[in-house]
């Protein structure tokens, strides 16, 4: 039997031919700014190991929350009340923790970010609403939900071993800001590459008509994604109320774009269907690189925030350019 | 290779008796009577908005007929259950959802059924390939690799992997909308020659197409919906495509009981 010319053709295309290197973008582009910045910043504490742990603990709350994500983006989601998730988790969390205690205020804490998933969720699944538009009325209404519940005021954490456990502390050695954030990643691969859950939640993302067909319950991967992502953000909550001693109701409200950013850099992709939680934690880890950078040449906030926005501009434009088939 | 029904000892894989389906006020399919045996071809032919998807999705499972029967392997299907009629051994080659293009071949072939192995119930991934190198080597499916992502292969390819997941499952039939509808003329060639080659496996194949040169060629019988109407069935030697065109059309009229 003859091969015809398109199968030709497509075999050249994966083999040989113009080599897709962009799932390994990140990577590349994670040594190439650590290396400038050991150069450049040298002289400013940058290879310090204080600095370098110092940025692991900064990022640990966006790590957690882009592993979440990278579930949310790759089932064909996505989840915009994520940052206003991690204020109401907060304050809930540093309520209870005063007046109930250490227990109250941890299950308060990740039940109040699993509670606003499940309606997303429940809303997506079984209304069939586009969940762009869900999550962004959530993310108004929590946001709201956090002001009115404390009158703007902060809330102080007082509990020792709460503030401990959750980013003030530490364990042999390790932050447990970094034992948290890279516990969430480790468990987060492991589910999203080696389970049947999170085969079934590329597919859903890749091709839900498919997915179904196939047997696969896509409402339940749907609201399953949901929860988790705000398992994800009530956690990164409470990793800023360990770390700050204390929640407010600006916790996490520039996340949401961050957190997105990190994740597509890492190589998820936007439409659902591809995603890595890897690449998202190198993902977090490049921005905040970037950040700490900034940081130490001594940028103004509002340069900052304009390098920032640039820099997440021309990263998700080199990463989100669809090769042409 | 050809049986008429009246030499038929074996139990048809599938059955459909008198089969209706309304939606509102429209009727799809009339009254509908076919069986299906091991080892044929079925061609289900019509104009656009015959029935003919209509009468796929009844026995698949998706949609619940107004009235009649439908039986596989003389079992008689009762819930509008879609994964029923999966574990009856009948499996659908629909015509648009088909695979997940960014995954790799191996996971669109065990989608929703997927290996696992060990206590944490892990996704046995060099099981699942090796079985899929395996099948797509035996039916002859040309692909770069079990691991290859289904967007970088082409539509020939594509087809071919759709239908060996249909064949990796289906004990009993394998029904096909339109399958080559999409192809150019190698790659359809190559359909053909796999559908042949299920044939061979003793499979049941119920095949809906606009190509009537590639029902003559495919099909040991062939059944013509007319506007929801069943116009008849014909043995595919007792006929040509000129009768065929004619039942198509309205030319001629429908049988007595088709
Ligand atoms: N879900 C549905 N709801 C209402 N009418 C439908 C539905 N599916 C099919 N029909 C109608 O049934 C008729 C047959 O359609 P279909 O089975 O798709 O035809 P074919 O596949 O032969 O082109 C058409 O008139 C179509 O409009
Ligand atoms: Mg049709």
């Amino acid at each position: 039997m003859t091969t015809t010319t398109t199968e030709t053709a497509a075999r050249r295309r994966t083999s040989l031919g113009s080599y897709d290197f962009r799932p390994y973008l990140v990577y590349i582009g994670f040594v190439l700014i650590f290396l400038v910045m050991a150069v450049t910043l040298r002289d400013e504490g940058f290879l310090t190991s204080g600095n370098l742990l110092l940025i692991l603990q900064q990022t640990a709350p966006i790590t957690v929350m882009a592993v979440g994500t990278v579930f949310v983006l790759s089932s064909g989601e996505i989840d915009l009340s994520i940052g206003s998730v991690v204020s109401l988790s907060a304050l809930v969390s540093a309520v209870l923790l005063r007046d109930h205690g250490f227990v109250a205020g941890i299950a308060g804490g990740l039940l109040t970010g699993m509670t606003i998933g499940l309606i997303n969720g429940l809303l997506v699944a079984k209304l069939r609403l586009p969940s762009f538009l869900i999550t962004l009325g959530m993310m108004g209404l929590v946001t709201g939900l956090s002001e009115r519940i404390t009158r703007l005021q902060p809330v102080p954490s007082t509990n020792e071993v709460f503030n401990g456990l959750f980013g003030a502390g530490s364990l042999a050695g390790v932050s447990t800001l970094i034992l948290w954030s890279g516990a969430v990643a480790v468990a987060g691969h492991c589910i999203f590459r080696h389970t049947r859950a999170g085969a079934h939640v590329l597919a859903t993302g890749d091709n839900v008509g498919a997915a179904r067909v196939a047997g696969v319950n896509v409402d339940r991967i749907r609201i399953g994604v949901l929860v988790a992502s705000g398992a994800c953000a009530a956690l990164a909550g409470m990793l800023y109320t360990g770390r700050l001693h204390g929640a407010t109701y600006t916790l996490g409200s520039a996340d949401l774009l961050t957190v997105i950013a990190a994740v597509i850099i890492g190589g998820t992709r936007l439409k659902g269907g591809v995603g890595t939680v890897v690449g998202a934690v190198v993902g977090s880890l490049i921005l905040g690189l970037l950040n700490n950078g900034l940081i130490l040449a001594q940028f103004t906030p509002a340069e900052q925030q304009i390098a920032r926005g640039l820099i997440i501009l021309v990263a998700v434009v080199l990463t989100l350019r669809e090769k042409k088939t | 290779m050809t049986t008429t029904e009246s030499t038929r000892t074996s139990e048809p894989v599938l059955q459909l008796d008198g089969v209706r389906k309304e939606f509102g006020g429209v009727v799809a399919v009339q009254e509908f009577n076919l069986s299906v045996y091991s080892g044929e071809v079925v061609a289900l032919v019509g104009d656009n908005g015959a029935g003919k998807s209509t009468l796929v999705k009844l026995v698949a499972g998706v949609h619940r007929p107004t009235a009649g029967q439908i039986r596989i392997s003389g079992e008689e299907v009762t819930a509008t259950d879609p994964r029923q009629v999966r574990e009856l051994g009948i499996e659908v080659v629909y015509q648009d959802l088909a695979l997940a293009d960014h995954q790799p071949v191996y996971m669109n072939l065990f989608l929703g059924r997927e290996l696992v192995t060990g206590p944490f119930r892990r996704l046995d991934k060099k099981r699942m390939a090796r079985e899929t190198q395996a099948l797509v080597d035996e039916l002859d499916v040309r692909i770069p690799s079990a691991k290859a992502i289904i967007r970088d292969l082409s539509g020939g390819q594509r087809q071919g992997i759709a239908i060996s997941r249909a064949t990796q499952w289906a004990k009993q039939l394998i029904i096909m909308d339109e399958p080559t509808a999409a192809l150019g003329v190698a790659e359809t060639a190559k359909v053909e020659e796999l559908i042949d080659r299920l044939r061979r496996r003793d499979l049941a194949i119920l095949l809906v197409s606009h190509d009537l040169d590639q029902v003559m060629r495919l099909a040991n019988r062939i059944t013509v919906l007319r506007r929801g109407v069943h116009v008849g069935t014909r043995m595919t030697e007792q006929t040509d495509k000129n009768e065929i065109v004619s039942m198509i059309t309205g030319l001629q009229a429908a049988d007595e009981r088709a």
